[in-house]
């Protein structure tokens, strides 16, 4: 009898082990759909990083289009318009586009810009060398600023796409970056 | 459980005597109004009638053994438990029929998925609980809010043909023209869903999505949110007229005409002061239209979820803040932005008056420069 | 093997066996924890139903007449809620506490005192969640679902009360998971090999593992929204790097598994029910065991079917379009196999057999709705619409409940020992068969022309059938008053004594000890040829 309850409990324990391991898994889900993200391009993340741009051959026989939405989040009082919203650029070529941001509230405002990429696919394709959303933004009263956005596209791009959208919202992190600082 | 009971009376009094609401409801999908919804609507017939051919086969053979096969006849059961031959045919045969249908279904999918070349973009933005559209070639942007009014969805005006499926500002579009939609959120997740397009598209807060249509005819399509986004999930409609494409040009032309007006108008309004008597008429049908939601027509909020207006501190002593609120909106809450969605005017209206109504007697009045001085920093 | 000196014996054993109150709550007996575990789940159908009363009141007509809609969201939610971790997981968990032991000839189930404290920390759990509604501010009004950001950033205060009584919810699901491997891995009687045991065993040891691989996901899911709202972290906002459809993923690679550990020992009680009336083995024992299996399998790949409107890319779709449609093959091969265990037999429709063929027929039409919505192109048409809300009611309300019925009906004269009340039990099969479909039905058509679902008013065209869905509410809600009374009879003993075997065909070792089994059974295990 005593046996057979120690048998029990190992094999109970062996269970709550795995129990132990799938809590853990639930939170592993988290990175693994970054890393699962930066794969197949689900839901347009673009890389939080800065590319390098690698000397690569510009495509010379199309025209991608990409566009640009910019939106504030509620709350966030910050003007934040991009200077152009549509250009046409080769494969493999490095474009810039500025945005315009302007604070025009009486408080210091921190700002973080999270970008989206429309079709999700396109997001593996467009490499980022310089981009005011790799980190946050902040802008004293009445400040206002010129954000430039450096990027090209991987000639690799599937031939099909050929518009893709990249949005930006703003948000207001003033509480958290205080709260790191 | 006894107010059900009598409902249950009533209800069934009421069937007998015919029913109050006589509107037609279709029993099946629509087709809809496009390629894709016509491809759609067929893919769901042709899975219908697959269902039902299985259904009749799998259920006669049960039904006729129940009939036949009962002990009450006198038969001996038979003592077979299994058939290695007859359980692959029913496996297989199942994989074939999926097949089947799983070729249609994805050339139908791969269709509704490329929204490339586009002839028009529109951005459609969710938020609690309201439609935001923008034409990306153009300045025009407005807000669709539910036109239904209050009156008839509490049962003290008799409801309208369109009830709850009616908005102030209807999306337009062109016909024949791929349109593709960019949508998103301001808050919480909501759905675009026009049945008659077969588009029903997340709107994710901070992330884009697309979707496409192009409709064949002219007309006006309804449709809702389809994902619970809150209180009044069930108060959002989507509505969309169709227009030939040179009566579109002339109504996008014309919508454009209206802003600058209006700018123009705002700029005039900088330098005038409204009268106590005119802003508290205006705030208050803009408060109805767009504050009593959550405010309450009484301002007394909804303890614990939305909070009160009368008798609270910033209505009552701290004017820039409350400005700022009803501008810039405050994130992470059900209160937005109201500086994009209401002019200078009807902000110092409705500021005015959840300063002086319900026994906030401030007596302050608000104008629409003081309204420019906090939103633009003047 | 008397039970009446085996009785005695056992009284003898423990002197000290509390009587009253702390009998129920000292407890490790796995037939009172059964019974404790079967009465909670009826009383939480209760409760949920009569939230679905107050839902189907509300949508009696066009308007706002009897809740506001912020309330209306609180008994969606709390309905669902409750149905799902309430009455039909709790009722599988009372049987397998009842059952498998019995079946495989143990004497308890593994590990007792766990049992014990599985079962009692689940009214706290339901007690923090119901007290929830009655704070300032309401419950949770998310939808059972709760995506974020509404559950998180949007929601209100009382969310750290639901974080809290689901994670006891899923403690306790884990414990009774655990006790139930334990229990088949390690006491099976002699001869009791494991393509011999019973398939409502089978079916729970499938579901066992189902549990303790996706419930700790599911705490790890209320968990990040409880950080997410209260400690600052953004798992799913956008504003700090995280994502609201990550939620969904999580929740889902929870959320099917759990559609099948609903589903599956539902499977099981039919295998078991219709040999018994057909008088004839079940057909394809090994075959069933497998599609079990396969479909415990699959269930973990499928997860995104419900998120086909969220944007994804298109190999995506195709790839959880194609996984969602597998599943339908060991599914149809379960049902071809209980029509063939009917073919040719010699039948009789006692109850157990009425609602296990009511189920086989509902469950299927839930399952050709399940594959319609599989395909997602239309999907797209279908999704959130009230055709959902048929389908699933379909599958859980005359597939799992209707199961749990006719497995009450199969064993109560085991338990309490007399037979049901055969009037009463008409009654209840027929108004319920009656009423549920025209409840359910319906649904089909108001989501096939456009209705949402989730929402507390509609527009003009969806009014008469929502008036008849509702009425078809009501008195399947009235229908199951009658099973009440049916159960205060037979726990008063009122009826025909029952035979230890009351049913002609019956096989399996439960039927081997008198009726009602007595407190301890199988002390000394049984020899299985």
């Amino acid at each position: 009898m005593a046996e057979q309850s120690k048998n029990h409990t190992r094999s109970a324990a062996k269970l709550f082990v795995v129990v132990l391991g799938m809590f853990g898994f639930g939170f592993a889900l988290v990175p693994l759909y970054d890393v699962f993200c930066d794969i197949t391009g689900i839901n347009g993340k673009t890389s939080d990083t800065a590319a390098v741009y690698e000397a690569v051959e510009i495509d010379q026989d199309r025209w991608v289009t990409v566009e640009f939405v910019t939106r504030t989040n509620t709350g966030m009082p910050w003007e934040f318009t991009a200077q152009t919203n549509r250009i046409r650029v080769r494969p493999g070529e490095m474009n810039q586009v500025d945005f315009f941001a302007r604070n025009p509230a009486n408080r210091d405002i921190v700002g973080q810009a999270v970008p989206s990429v429309s079709p999700g696919t396109a997001a593996l394709y467009l490499n980022k060398t310089e981009c005011f959303c790799f980190e946050q933004q902040p802008l004293a009263a009445g400040e206002e600023t010129l954000m430039p956005m450096r990027f090209y596209v991987d000639p690799q791009l599937p031939e099909k796409i050929k518009v893709f959208t990249v949005s930006y919202t703003l948000y207001d992190v003033s509480e958290s970056a205080v709260a790191m600082n | 459980m006894s107010s059900g009971v009598s409902k249950l009376l009533i209800g069934l009094a009421g069937l007998v005597s015919s029913s109050a609401w006589s509107k037609e409801m279709p029993l099946n999908l629509t087709k809809g109004v496009t390629d894709i919804s016509n491809q759609v609507y067929d893919l769901h017939m042709y899975i219908f009638w697959v269902c039902t051919v299985i259904g009749v086969i799998v259920f006669g053979a049960m039904f006729w053994s129940m009939f036949r096969h009962r002990k009450s006849r006198g038969v001996k059961p038979a003592n077979f438990h299994e058939s290695t031959k007859v359980e692959i045919i029913w496996t297989a045969i199942p994989v074939i029929i999926l097949i089947a249908i799983a070729i249609p279904a994805a050339s139908t999918l791969i269709d509704m998925e490329d929204a490339s070349e586009a002839d028009v973009t529109i951005q459609v933005t969710g938020s609690q609980w309201k439609w935001h559209y923008k034409y990306f070639d153009s300045d025009v942007e407005f807000y669709s809010l539910l036109a239904t009014q209050q009156e008839q969805i509490y049962n003290k005006f008799d409801k309208g043909e369109n009830y709850l499926l009616e908005v102030d500002r209807p999306l337009v579009i062109p016909t024949g023209k791929k349109v593709r939609f960019l949508v998103t959120s301001d808050d919480v997740i909501h759905s675009w869903w026009v049945p008659a397009f077969a588009v029903k598209k997340d709107a994710n807060p901070g992330f884009i999505n697309e979707a496409w249509t192009k409709v064949n005819e002219p007309g006006l399509y309804r449709g809702q949110c389809a994902e619970l986004c809150g209180k009044d999930h069930g108060f959002m409609p989507v509505v969309v007229i169709a227009k030939e494409p040179a009566e579109y040009e002339r109504w996008l032309a014309e919508q454009e005409e209206i802003i600058r007006v209006r700018k123009e108008e705002e700029q005039r309004l900088l330098a005038m002061n409204m009268s106590m008597d005119e802003l508290m008429e205006v705030g208050e049908k803009v408060y109805n239209t767009h504050c009593a939601a959550c405010h309450q027509p009484n301002g007394e909020g909804l303890p614990g979820v939305f909070p009160a207006l009368k008798g609270s501190d910033v209505a009552l002593n701290d004017m820039p803040r409350h400005i700022d609120i009803v501008v810039n909106g405050i994130a992470g809450t059900g209160m937005q932005a109201y500086g994009k969605q209401l002019g200078l005017k009807e902000m110092a209206a409705v500021i005015t008056y959840e300063r002086n109504a319900w026994g906030n007697n401030t007596g302050e009045m608000v104008q629409a420069k003081d309204v420019v001085a906090v939103s633009q920093g003047q | 093997m008397s039970s009446v000196t085996e009785e005695l014996n056992h009284d003898d054993h423990h002197h000290h066996a509390p009587t009253g109150i702390k009998r129920w709550l000292y407890t490790t007996n796995h037939k009172d924890i059964g019974t404790l575990y079967l009465w909670f789940a009826f009383i939480m159908f209760l409760v949920g139903g009569s939230m679905a009363m107050v839902i189907r009141a509300e949508l009696f007509e066009p308007g706002m007449q009897i809740v506001n809609p912020d309330f209306f969201n609180q008994m969606t939610t709390v309905h669902g809620l409750i149905m799902v971790f309430g009455a039909v997981m709790p009722a599988f968990t009372g049987l397998a506490n009842w059952m498998v032991p019995m079946m495989i000839g143990a004497p308890d189930m593994a590990l007792p005192r766990m049992n014990n404290w599985s079962f009692w920390i689940l009214p706290f759990a339901f007690s923090i969640l119901l007290a929830s509604l009655f704070l300032e501010g309401g419950g949770p009004n998310f939808g059972w679902t709760f995506y974020a950001p509404l559950s998180t950033t949007y929601s209100n205060d009382s969310t750290a009360l639901f974080v809290f009584s689901v994670h006891i919810m899923g403690a306790s699901s884990i414990m009774g998971a655990i006790n139930v491997i334990v229990t088949i891995m390690n006491m099976r009687a002699p001869g009791m090999t494991y393509m011999k045991m019973p398939l409502f065993v089978w079916t729970w040891f499938i579901t066992a593992f189902l549990l303790i691989a996706v419930m700790p996901v599911l705490a790890g899911a209320v968990t990040m929204v409880l950080t997410d709202k209260f400690f600052g972290t953004s798992f799913f906002s956008a504003a700090g790097g995280g994502d609201p459809v990550l939620f969904q993923h999580i929740f889902w690679f929870f959320g099917h598994p759990e559609v099948y550990i609903m589903i599956l020992p539902a499977f099981g009680i039919i295998s078991q029910i219709v040999p018994t009336f057909a008088r004839k083995p079940l057909f394809g024992y090994a075959s069933m065991v497998y599609a079990t299996a396969s479909i415990a399998l699959l269930s973990f790949i499928v997860w995104a079917h419900h998120m086909f409107t969220t944007g994804m890319p298109v190999t995506a779709e195709l790839f959880f379009m194609i996984a969602t449609m597998l599943i339908s093959v060991p599914t149809g091969v379960k049902v071809f196999n209980w029509v063939a265990t009917m073919w040719r037999g010699a039948m009789t429709f006692e109850m157990p057999m009425l609602f296990a063929i009511a189920f086989i027929v509902l469950f299927t039409i839930g399952g050709f709705s399940g594959l319609m919505l599989a395909i997602t192109p239309v999907d797209f048409q279908y999704h959130d619409t009230y055709f959902v809300v048929a389908h699933f009611h379909y599958v859980l309300v005359t597939g799992a409940i209707f199961s749990i019925y006719a497995g009450a009906y199969y064993w109560l004269p085991k338990w309490s020992g007399v037979m049901y009340d055969n009037t009463l039990a008409k009654l209840h099969f027929w108004c319920s068969l009656v009423s549920v479909n025209l409840l359910f039905f319906p649904m089909h058509f108001v989501g096939l022309a456009g209705m949402p679902r989730r929402i507390p008013d509609y527009a003009l065209q969806f009014a008469d059938f929502n008036k008849w869905i509702s009425i078809g509410g009501f008195a399947f809600g009235l229908s199951q008053l009658f099973f009440l009374a049916l159960l205060i009879k037979a726990c008063r003993k009122q009826g025909e004594p029952a035979a230890a075997k009351p049913w002609e065909g019956a096989e399996g070792l439960e039927w081997e000890v008198p009726s009602p089994a007595p407190y301890h059974t199988f002390e000394t295990p049984p020899q299985i040829k």
